[in-house]
């Protein structure tokens, strides 16, 4: 049945999408994408999928007059028919109940939140063509359009009338009742039930427009919830009243993703025994429809086992959720002969070191012989070709690295602060070139300026008549091009609307990207110190921004929730990453430019994909929004930080969580490993740099083959020893850092008295 | 915890909200209103949270109006205009009505566009760079050392500055009266403002200097009146400092030859005199510095000379202070002050005449407190009609907001009950329960401490009705130790006409409410001439405004006249600098005012270098003046290359 189905929805979504153009001023980019790109079928099969299923599941003759409906509003009889030919349902019916008040105000209400809900939507919607889309609880919102969800809720809305509003306090009081007697081994995991079940139970309270109870629901039990949700609860608690729940979009979360938990079979079979027992339906309802419970076979975890994962926007994430390959491994490094002009010999010669040729071999050997079994094709992703200026800039590279300082707990590096002064219009945003020799900063002022670093000053390329003038042909005209007149400690670029939010140089220090509130990505010359392009596709605050590290992509993220991938020469996204349940806060690369990992205000991390759009690794564990994230060297692992002011260590092939840092006071707002990536270092809010070892958290892995598979990590409890060293500024919020290829670590932030 | 939570949350009532349909002019019923308020409420609460993640994404700790008006922006809702100010704005209350309002004063847009004396020092943003941790060890700049961390200096600053700070500290009289002055009219200073307050934040180490002291003091001054310094949240310092002179057991009081008393005094002036002028640069500093005279006050462990300070600075900074504070605290204190006047030991002798110090000043300071309160009780019935045809002028406006009939009524004084919870400072102070005593009860309770001491000095008793007006043509001087019976004799004469000639008097109000309300009123002490404050050009044109509105006013006043002439010339001296003074209030608040974006045409945001570290810190390092060089050749050098050896 899905397949017929499938056949007819496929187009009926296109045209969804094209109709929605119309309403949607710039959502010409999305209907262009879904038009490029094949759409795929899972997600529109899923509706299908879920729609059938949702009929099979239930006997109740209201949810299939709903689907019915829905069915008949997306004009597709044909599908209508078969089910009600299989229901044994009478067309008449089915009108009656359709025409009747109650039901017609519901839909009525519905039809208006679908409209209010329209943008939320179309922006989720568009996203479904350009990318297979993650697994996990996105699909269900993604694949649903902007028209069927009110049908849905009104699905939800025929279980949640079952229940006597005066009963749900007994039934929670009772389930809890119940698993506080329960054994201590599965009381931890049953735990997990409380949040989903409150939030749902209030959230159908309200819905029914029983704001009493739902108020003394609240009041009753919302101690019990875990503090880490305490931010959730806050929104949930101001509201009180149908009307509020539209267009809020936490509640469209919570009622459309399904709530991920991870329990022991054990444990399941306790809780399901006990529900039946008590003929339970009011919870058992909600955890078939709300809830998705991730059974495994082996101990039940513990409470610290448990805390260290959860605490996301939707629960853990499924266990297949992380199962994908991902490919870490680096590319492989194009081979650059390093010309060893004099200068250099006898720069190394007065160091003393006469084997100059055997650290260079080394470095470079390494990556060149052999590909690395963990690493994706080298054109697996299209990469620009390396420019002349590129190569040199790489055997500059190169010979730094060879005086690069060995990094270690005994041997930490020296930090210099990067401070903005006198900047009262709030600095929001700050990147350092990867040869340190140029610092821009994003204010909130809408302003972007950057500075140079090195006593070399900025210098535009002539105008177009005086560049006519110059001789082509001569040895200097890199030289003669740049208007001596020009020359300044610092630019300031002019062009967007509201308060740059962040910014990236491109690799080779041509380009500077900015991404600003007024939801526009910008691309600025460096050369002539002008805006090149304006990305706009983003119709919401554009929060983060980040070039490839081989340049010419790059990604963006924002309110909207999709993260994208642009190439420098389309003004369209090339890829939409559709998924996160809130913000994205912020995107970086993977070292290979074949991944990008986002974090988000849902308080997760993924890591998708950039060939196929799949989101490959969802990441949970952090208890607030995540504001930064850095790669290691290797690209094996990922660091992120967020308002908890914690850092997460990862392990991105086997998607385990490896270390939780403790020691930051407030977010932090940025993370960088050390050029060989033996240490990381953090900023945050808190006026501190701190510094961890890395080498030895990733040492402390365990890897039994239990861990692996079931991602249940036993977290040491030695975060403080890897500490190793905090670093105050005085009164300036550390914003960004970066190791220079010396790994001399830079850090940089406004003065903020 | 629910019920905390609950309240945690803004909450409109249903009346506000009928009261705003009903200013544009729509009846509502009960159930709409309701029904609207609870739904601003949650749109409220909805705004407030997703303008938080303006705030993150900025990078800021403190939510600003403009997050939240973003965050309307993007939910299709009209933004606020006009509150884009850094600070908070005073939020005040309305006492006959449930209303609150802030404030939201006129802005003489023609004065603004033609002012000179736009504030410099303007800071271009610049990126310094410090080697601050060498190989994750040693700390190579010692951190808390730098009020330089702002900007570098340029040689003719520093010199000025060696200049200025030598002269001002040093021996020769004639030469620190001339820094004196340059110091309060120099308009190329505003870089060396925070060198200037970390000069005078050294009073803690010259305490047994009173002379030191006494030009500290007087260098607040000069900078407190300097009308193109913007000083921000300076302030806080400068108070700080001021606070000190008044309230510490200074080591010069130990020597009771010394005159301790008149340091106390003129600080306290001084105090009043920063506060009315830029208190509201910096919020709830009244509520701080009352609450920290208050603790002096009722801290018996507190030498007297401490309370005398607590008690003077009350009373300079207005009645209403002296009634919230030292009123109620009065009865206890009494008994204390009781015990020190009953003995009559010899060894008691010193500090029996520093009781009666102290007594002497609460006693001016409770006059004055009665005489204002009954002032303003017949005040705002009469006064309200033929005062504002006499007043009219630029502070007209100020004078017509209904919540200043008394008038000397801070202009920033945070309002109570509700509004004092959105004052950074106001929270937990215990002004809550706070609530003002009727006058003839008040009366009767201070008659009973002070007895006929204060009898004699209000003459008319508790009978309220003649003898406010009176009140008000007796200033109180700002002399306490001097509390002649020549005033006191003067206040008894003019009470007999006082029945009679009712329309003349209240005439006369429509003047001193705008003597006291006006900035400068208070400060000057007629004692202690500020070297900076004989500039004749000015003191002749205040003079004449002066005439000129005593003329304007009533030619029933005329009887009055030499005794207010002598008077506004004595004790208005200081009005001379008002209209630049008011000028630069607009320059700064207008510059609070801006939006973000235009910032950084302010000065120059204090260092928290000063402001956040306690004073304490800097206790001994007043000498340390000529070695600030050090610092500062460094950062010329570094001020031209960015460059740092990578």
């Amino acid at each position: 049945m899905a397949a017929v189905q499938d056949g007819q929805i496929e187009p009926e979504s296109e045209k969804e999408i094209k109709s929605e153009t119309l309403n949607d001023a710039t959502g010409n980019h999305a209907a262009a994408v879904g038009g490029l790109l094949p759409s795929s079928p899972v997600s529109t099969a899923s509706v299908g999928a879920s729609n059938s299923s949702k009929a099979a599941a239930s006997e109740d003759q209201q949810t299939l007059l709903a689907v019915l409906q829905f069915l008949k509003r997306n004009k597709l009889v044909e599908s209508a028919d078969i089910l009600r030919r299989e229901a044994g349902l009478l067309e008449e019916s089915d009108d009656a109940q359709g025409s009747e008040g109650g039901r017609d105000e519901l839909g009525g209400a519905s039809a208006d939140e679908g409209g209010e809900a329209a943008s939320l939507f179309s922006r989720v919607t568009s996203a479904t063509g350009a990318s297979g889309i993650a697994t996990g609880p996105a699909p269900s919102k993604v694949a649903q359009g902007s028209e069927d969800q009110p049908d849905v809720s009104v699905v939800l809305s025929a279980y949640s009338q079952q229940g006597d509003p005066a009963l749900y306090q007994m039934y929670y009081s009772g389930l809890k009742k119940f698993i506080e007697s329960v054994l201590d081994c599965h009381r931890a995991e049953l735990s997990q039930l409380f949040y989903p079940l409150f939030v749902h139970m209030y959230l159908e309270l309200v819905y029914n427009n029983h704001e009493q109870e739902a108020k003394e629901f609240f009041e009753k039990f919302h101690g019990d919830q875990e503090c880490y949700y305490r931010d959730d609860l806050r929104v949930l608690s101001g509201m009180s009243k149908k009307e509020h729940m539209r267009g809020n979009e936490t509640l469209l979360d919570f009622r459309t993703s399904k709530f991920v938990l991870r329990i022991s079979r054990d444990s399941y079979q306790l809780l399901k025994r006990h529900l039946q027992e008590r003929q339970n339906n009011q919870i058992w309802n909600i955890i078939q429809e709300h809830l998705y419970i991730d059974i495994f076979d082996g101990m039940p975890r513990s409470k610290s086992q448990i805390d260290s994962m959860s605490g996301s926007l939707a629960g853990e994430a499924k266990r297949e959720a992380n199962k994908a390959k991902v490919f870490y491994g680096l590319l492989k490094e194009p081979e650059i002969e390093v010309p060893l002009d004099d200068e250099d010999e006898e720069a190394e010669n007065e160091e003393g070191k006469p084997k100059k040729k055997k650290p260079k071999k080394d470095s470079m050997g390494s990556k060149s012989k052999k590909q690395d079994p963990n690493a994706p094709q080298q054109n697996r992703i299209p990469l620009p070709e390396l420019k002349d200026s590129d190569k040199l800039d790489k055997i500059m590279y190169m010979k730094e690295a060879t005086k690069r300082i060995r990094l270690g707990p005994d041997n930490l590096p020296s930090i210099c602060f990067y401070t903005f002064l006198n900047a009262y219009q709030g600095l929001t945003a700050v990147d350092i070139t990867d040869d340190s020799s140029l610092i821009a900063g994003g204010f909130a002022d809408s302003t972007v300026r950057v500075w140079s670093v090195t006593p070399r000053k900025l210098r535009a390329v002539k105008s177009a008549t005086d560049l006519s003038l110059i001789d082509k042909e001569s040895e200097d005209v890199l030289e003669r091009i740049m208007d001596e007149k020009t020359a300044s400690e610092s630019k300031i670029l002019y062009g967007h609307n509201g308060p740059v939010y962040g910014i990236s140089f491109s690799p080779d220090r041509n380009y500077l990207l900015s991404c600003s509130e007024d939801g526009t990505v910008r691309l600025w010359s460096l050369q002539t110190f002008t805006c090149l392009v304006c990305y706009k596709g983003h119709n919401y605050p554009v929060w983060d921004v980040q070039f490839s590290p081989h340049g010419y992509y790059f990604t963006s993220g924002g309110h909207d929730r999709v993260a994208r991938l642009w190439a420098t020469d389309h003004y369209q996204p090339l890829r939409m990453f559709a998924g996160h349940l809130a913000d994205i806060t912020c995107t970086r690369f993977h070292p290979n430019s074949n991944y990008l990992a986002t974090g988000s205000a849902d308080r997760t991390v993924r890591l998708w994909d950039i060939l196929n759009g799949n989101c490959n690794r969802i990441f949970t564990g952090h208890k607030g929004p995540i504001h930064s994230l850095a790669f290691s060297p290797n690209g094996k692992f990922l660091a992120s930080g967020a308002t908890d002011g914690r850092v997460l260590l990862w392990d991105i092939g086997r998607g385990l969580m490896i270390e939780e840092l403790n020691g930051h006071t407030d977010t932090i707002y940025a993370l960088k490993f050390s050029r060989d990536g033996e240490i990381l270092a953090s900023g945050s809010m808190d006026n501190t740099v701190r510094l961890w070892d890395a080498v030895k958290a990733f040492d402390d892995i365990e890897t039994d083959d239990f861990t692996a598979a079931t991602g249940h990590v036993h977290l040491s409890e030695n975060s403080l020893e890897l500490q190793l060293g905090t670093y105050t500024s005085k009164s300036t919020p550390v914003i960004h850092l970066h190791f220079t290829r010396r790994n001399l670590l830079l850090a940089a932030g406004g003065y903020n008295p | 915890m629910a019920d905390r939570e609950e309240r945690r949350f803004a909450e409109v009532s249903r009346e506000s909200v009928r009261l705003m349909a009903e200013s544009a002019g729509v009846e509502l019923t009960d159930e709409v209103a309701a029904l609207l308020a609870e739904d601003v409420c949650y749109r409220l609460r909805e705004a407030t949270q997703s303008s938080s993640q303006f705030m993150r994404h900025a990078k800021r700790r403190k939510l600003t109006v403009e997050d939240f008006n973003r965050a309307l922006r993007w939910s299709n809702v009209e933004v606020v205009c006009g509150y884009g100010a850094q600070d908070v704005l005073p939020f005040r209350p309305i006492k006959e009505g449930e209303l609150f309002f802030v404030e939201d004063r006129d802005v003489n847009l023609v004065e603004l566009a033609l002012a000179t004396n736009i504030p410099k020092g303007c800071a271009e943003t610049m990126v310094r760079v410090q080697v601050s941790y060498l190989d994750g060890k040693g700390n190579l700049e010692p951190q808390g050392t730098v009020p330089t961390a702002v900007q570098s200096l340029s040689d003719d600053l520093y010199k000025y500055y060696q200049q200025i700070t030598r002269s001002i500290l040093g021996e020769d009289p004639h030469l620190m009266k001339v820094a004196l002055l340059d110091l309060q009219s120099n308009s190329k200073i505003a870089a060396l403002l925070p060198y200037f307050v970390y000069v005078i934040s050294g009073v803690k180490s010259v305490s047994h200097d009173l002379e030191q002291l006494n030009r500290l003091l007087h260098m607040v001054k000069s900078l407190v009146q300097n009308p193109y310094l913007y000083l921000g949240s300076y302030v806080r310092s400068l108070v700080s400092s001021v606070m000190y002179c008044i309230l510490e057991p200074l080591a010069a009081s130990i020597n009771p030859l010394n005159d301790h008393w008149t340091l106390r005094d003129y600080a306290a002036l001084l105090l009043s005199h920063i506060f009315w002028t830029h208190g509201d640069l910096v919020s709830g500093l009244y509520h701080q510095i009352l609450l920290s005279l208050q603790k002096v006050l009722s801290d018996p462990v507190r030498p007297l000379c401490s309370h005398y300070g607590a008690v003077v600075g009350l009373h300079a900074l207005g009645w209403k202070a002296v009634e919230r504070v030292l009123y109620p605290h009065l009865p206890a204190y009494w008994a204390n002050l009781q015990a020190v006047l009953d003995d009559y030991s010899v060894s008691n002798a010193q500090v029996k005449a520093d009781g009666h110090k102290v007594y002497g000043a609460i006693l001016v300071a409770v006059e004055r407190l009665l005489k204002m309160k009954a002032l303003s009780l017949s005040g705002s019935t009469e006064v309200r009609v033929d005062g504002m045809s006499g007043a009219g002028g630029t502070i007209g406006g100020r004078e017509s907001s209904p919540g200043l009939s008394p008038p000397p009524e801070p202009q920033s004084e945070p309002g109570l009950g509700i509004a004092s919870h959105l004052q950074a400072g106001g929270a937990g102070l215990p002004w809550e329960e706070w609530t003002p005593v009727p006058l003839p009860a008040m009366y009767c309770e201070l008659y009973s401490f002070f007895g006929d001491s204060l009898a004699v000095r209000f003459s008319a008793g508790p009978s309220v009705g003649g003898s406010p007006p009176v009140a008000s043509l007796q200033p109180p001087g700002p002399r306490k130790d001097t509390p002649g019976s020549g005033s006191a004799g003067s206040g008894g004469t003019a009470s007999l006409d006082t029945t009679r000639k009712m329309p003349q008097l209240t005439a006369s109000l429509s003047i001193s409410p705008r003597q006291d309300g006006s900035p400068n009123g208070e400060p000057a002490p007629p004692s202690l001439p500020a070297p900076g404050r004989s500039l004749p050009r000015s003191s002749s044109c205040s003079s004449s405004v002066q005439r000129s509105r005593s003329s304007s006013a009533r030619p029933g006043q005329r009887p009055l006249g030499p005794s207010r002439d002598v008077f506004p010339k004595a004790r208005f001296a200081p009005l001379l600098t008002r209209p630049p003074a008011f000028s630069f209030l607009i320059g700064g608040r207008q510059m609070g005012r801006r939006c973000q974006a235009r910032r950084f045409q302010t000065s120059f945001t204090p260092s928290a270098a000063l402001s956040a570290l306690p004073p304490r810190g800097y206790a001994h390092k007043l000498p340390v003046i000529g070695r600030v060089s050090k610092p500062l050749r460094r950062w010329a050098c570094s001020h031209y290359s960015l460059h740092l050896p990578l």
